[in-house]
């Protein structure tokens, strides 16, 4: 099936401004007739459960953690984008909507694109004046850096905490429409099941993670906020709670998923040390202003120490091959450039992949103390968990899943094919195409919750009746009782394998065959084996305690199971996208010189899969892409 | 290295809890606090025991998730260091080690290193933001603010939330962890007009969730991961003094005595 996107025709300068006077209105007193369930209060969630409380509608909102001011968003260091142009470095909306879709690799929808650019304007002012500190200079004015694939400085940053003080600055918000009684707030609560009414998201069934107990909550709509999926790899730089389960149980009631196979592998984290870790831990991209990245020319020079390798011994590799952009080379391009020279035998440190981040030059330039001052706390970080000081030795680096640009499927509206249910943040997959450049995700967080959904929604709800449905229609008790149904299949399997056990196998088979390149045969046998990995799941698993309790291996043990199915999905998306693009490698795609080769006639649409029940192949649904503003080319950053 | 651990176990809120001993093997140097726990953990599911239950997320030490007391110390007693960013290499082999959770009266236990600390957000619910609506704002550079100011609100607003300053503290005061809230917006010229309001409503609340006041022990600051300074406590009194005497002459309604 062709999917229409809804993105509006016409000049794109003014589509935004144009869709927006189109779109139909609630009035004020009728707003708090309507009631909208919101899943996830990281950056999406917390700004648009907040905005939607401000404007008068009654809002529910969840999150995993015990409060929301946790949530994942609050690990973002580095910086928010926006097209200010306060630099006078010749920024403006439509070079950061031309970055973003060059960035992904051509494969996100224009409209959408030029929107985000367009109201990442507006995100800078509202943060500002919601008391979020943003760097300043000594003239009082905000102060800037750049970041990967953009030749301009146009993100915003507060020290190399942004995304916790954007995350501060929308819960405080969201704390005030708390106080104010618009929003009830539901933390350690997770959403287990959608609940689809005539045909309509009208619910969702969850689990109180304090007592255990299951219950629907029910709404004109709902929108899932909740994060994304690359936990799916185990060792991540994404925080521990972080699951496919919110998108993947809207999938299997019929909500469709949009290019799985685009995940982001970060250039800059520190690498892994051993079996035990639990996570990897990514040292921000704004490194790479200051810091130059560099291995040994020769194997034989791998093992000396830093200091006494010469200049000339030295291949700062990114210098080397993209010339205009250097170390701020986008992620996928200097992932793989770091894989590259690994792979050829020149990586540093005691497992051989790694390279160097180098701030030796910078520090001879512009003097500790700047340094210090710019990114202090990634230093502090960095020496506390590799007990190197990064101000005296190069520190070492490799690339790490990050941040996933797949999600499920929306339109222009940020709405899924299933009326009633929106998508925002990373939990969808708009905007960003097959990569996303750094700082875009807060850009895109905050202007999906605070800037686009409230008009969007509002058109949705003007068209239907509110109410009308309650906790006991037989969809939500039906939902209610397939939850505990699952849960108590978990619990009665009583093998001696630990969820951990198996998060590790599908994470490290995942990062062997589906990681930073694939090809055919790899997705193929990664295919052949998930299927071994579920079943075995399904027989060894085991989960001390009950259901009706605190039991953090149950919780881990549901967002197993899914990310199991998931990964088939993932792998089944990469096996049919017969190109590179952006985050997707295909060995068998590419140029002489190792860079991506997309295949536009072929594949210049997005995928969007649809459910077909258990055991059947999922059906394939296209969005087919056009650029006319940004006109497809091969992507060069030389 | 091989540890002895000694940990508080509590199934819920109004059980009695015990402390139970462990070992754990096989520790390495790289490893980090929670990670052996993890360890710890698979060990007992793989007796079938049941394991223990602590909080934790980013692992990073930025989402004020991880909440243990190690030695009788909250996050474990080096500086500036959460306890997930605490790192085995700091203890030795053999070494015996207390883990309980964080024990304060407005923190109740939910499960073993488990506590709710819901009442960190009621006190931000009483004031604890700038009341402006999305959109309709200025625009970001029409109100400059000196990077001094700006350094200054950046230093009160890293406060993670994570309440170890609470659970030092013999008083279970919050007085580090509000004084830091009302020092940030406080320094902004955006937080002003409402910083009067603001602070008798947060210390009002603070004294309905049960922390108790502050009697200048600075076992607060010397816990923070954060590093929040015990002189955000003297700005919150400052601006509390400030809006005690604005209420006598002013028109607006201070609420707490
Ligand atoms: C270390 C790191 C650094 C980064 N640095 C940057 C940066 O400098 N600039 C940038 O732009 N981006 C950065 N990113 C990416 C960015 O932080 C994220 O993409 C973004 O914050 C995602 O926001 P979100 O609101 O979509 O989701 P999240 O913040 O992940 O929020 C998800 C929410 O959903 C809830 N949730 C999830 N599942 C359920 C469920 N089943 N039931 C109930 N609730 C649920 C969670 O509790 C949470 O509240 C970084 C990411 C990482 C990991
Ligand atoms: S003031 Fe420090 S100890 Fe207290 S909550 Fe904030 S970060 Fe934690
Ligand atoms: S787990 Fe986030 S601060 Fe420790």
């Amino acid at each position: 099936m062709i999917l229409d996107g809804k993105a509006p025709t016409g000049p794109i300068e003014t589509s935004w401004i144009r869709h927006r006077s189109d779109l139909k209105l609630v009035i004020p007193a009728n707003r708090r007739k309507y009631r909208i369930l919101v899943v996830g209060t990281g950056l999406a969630g917390a700004s648009s459960a907040a905005t939607l409380g401000e404007m008068g509608y009654n809002v529910e909102a969840f999150c995993l953690q015990d409060t929301p001011r946790r949530a994942h968003s609050i690990a973002a260091q580095g910086g928010i984008n926006a097209a200010k142009n306060y630099l006078n470095d010749g920024d403006s909306v439509f070079r950061l909507f031309h970055d973003t879709i060059k960035g992904g690799d051509f494969r996100a929808r224009e409209a959408d694109a030029w929107r985000m650019a367009e109201v990442s304007q507006y995100i800078i002012d509202q943060c500002v004046a919601q008391g979020v500190p943003f760097a300043r200079d000594y003239g009082g004015y905000l102060d800037t850096r750049s970041f990967g694939g953009a030749q301009v400085s146009r993100t915003f940053y507060a020290r190399g905490q942004t995304g916790q003080q954007l995350l501060l600055g929308a819960y405080s918000a969201l704390s005030r429409q708390i106080r104010a009684g618009t929003v009830r707030m539901f933390p350690r609560t997770e959403m287990l099941d959608l609940v689809v009414i005539g045909g309509r998201a009208r619910g969702i069934t969850v689990r109180d993670l304090v007592t255990g107990e299951i219950r629907s909550h029910v709404g004109d709509a709902v929108i899932l906020a909740t994060g994304g999926y690359v936990n799916v790899f185990h060792l991540s730089t994404n925080a521990m709670a972080c699951s496919v389960t919110a998108a993947w149980k809207a999938y299997k009631k019929g909500a469709w998923f949009a290019n799985p196979c685009y995940t982001q592998i970060h250039p800059t984290c520190i690498p892994q040390s051993g079996e035990h870790q639990s996570k990897l831990t990514l040292m921000s991209e704004s490194l790479r202003n200051d810091g130059r990245c560099w291995v040994p020319k020769r194997k034989s020079d791998v093992g000396k120490p830093p200091g006494e390798i010469p200049e000339e011994d030295r291949d700062y590799y990114l210098e080397r091959k993209y010339p205009s952009y250097g170390n701020l080379a986008p992620r996928d391009i200097a992932s793989r450039a770091a894989k590259e020279q690994c792979d050829d035998g020149r990586g540093v440190g005691p497992t051989g992949r790694g390279v160097y981040l180098e701030f030796k030059e910078s520090i001879e330039r512009l003097g500790e103390s700047v340094i210090r001052e710019r990114y202090g706390n990634l230093f502090e970080m960095y020496e506390r968990i590799t007990d190197e000081d990064g101000y005296k030795v190069p520190m070492r680096i490799y690339p790490a899943p990050h941040y996933a640009m797949g999600g499920l499927w929306v339109d222009y509206n940020l709405m899924s094919n299933l009326p009633g249910l929106f998508v925002l943040g990373e939990a969808n997959f708009s905007v960003h195409g097959a990569n996303r450049l750094g700082a875009s995700a807060l850009m895109q967080g905050l202007a999906d919750g605070y800037f686009i959904i409230p008009y969007t929604i509002a058109d949705y709800l003007a068209r239907i009746r509110p109410g009308g449905v309650s906790t006991s229609d037989t969809e939500c008790v039906k939902s209610v009782e397939d939850v505990k149904a699952a849960l108590k299949r978990l619990l009665s399997i009583k093998g001696d394998r630990s969820v951990n056990y198996f998060r590790k196998e599908l994470g490290a088979l995942l990062w062997q065959h589906c990681g930073m390149e694939r090809s055919r045969e790899s997705l193929t046998e990664a295919l052949a084996r998930i299927p071994g990995i579920r079943d075995e799941f399904r027989e060894k698993l085991r989960i001390p305690g009950t259901a009706a309790e605190f039991n953090q291996q149950l919780e881990n043990a549901v967002r197993a199971e899914d990310f199991i199915e998931f990964a088939e999905l993932l792998c089944t998306d990469a096996l049919h996208r017969n190109e590179s693009c952006g985050g997707h490698f295909r060995v068998e795609h590419q140029y002489e010189d190792g860079e991506a080769k997309r295949d536009d006639p072929n594949y210049c649409y997005s995928a969007a899969w649809e459910y077909k029940g258990p055991g059947a192949p999922p059906e394939l649904h296209k969005e087919p892409l056009r650029f006319e503003n940004v006109h497809l080319m091969v992507r060069s950053y030389k | 290295m091989e540890l002895k651990l000694i940990v508080w176990r509590q199934k819920g809120p109004d059980e009695p809890g015990w402390f139970e001993n462990y070992i754990a093997r096989n520790v390495s140097q790289d490893q980090s606090f929670l990670e052996m726990l993890d360890q710890v953990n698979e060990d007992l599911i793989r007796k079938g025991r049941i394991p223990i239950a602590f909080d934790h997320d980013c692992r990073e030490g930025i989402c004020g998730t991880c909440s243990a007391v190690v030695n009788g110390v909250p996050h474990g007693g080096f500086e500036r260091t959460t306890v997930c960013q605490l790192h085995m290499r700091k203890f030795k082999d053999g070494d015996a080690i207390y883990i309980e959770p964080w024990r304060a009266r407005a923190f109740p236990i939910l499960r073993d290193l488990v506590v709710d600390r819901g009442a960190l957000d009621k006190l931000i619910q009483a004031g604890g933001y700038i009341s402006c609506h999305t959109g309709g704002v200025p625009d970001g550079n029409s109100i400059p603010v000196s990077k001094a100011d700006s350094d200054k609100a950046m230093d009160a607003a890293q406060c993670i939330g994570c309440g170890a300053c609470v659970a030092a503290c013999p008083n279970g005061s919050a007085m580090l962890f509000v004084g830091a809230k009302v020092s940030h917006l406080a320094a902004l010229p955006q937080g002003q007009v409402e910083a009067p309001e603001r602070v008798v409503a947060m210390i009002q609340a603070m004294r309905d969730c049960g922390f108790g006041n502050c009697s200048n022990h600075y076992e607060c600051q010397a816990v923070c991961p954060k590093d929040i300074d015990v002189k955000f406590i003297s700005k919150l009194n400052r601006e509390f003094l400030t809006a005690l005497i604005l209420a006598k002459a002013g028109p607006f309604k201070a609420t707490a005595g």
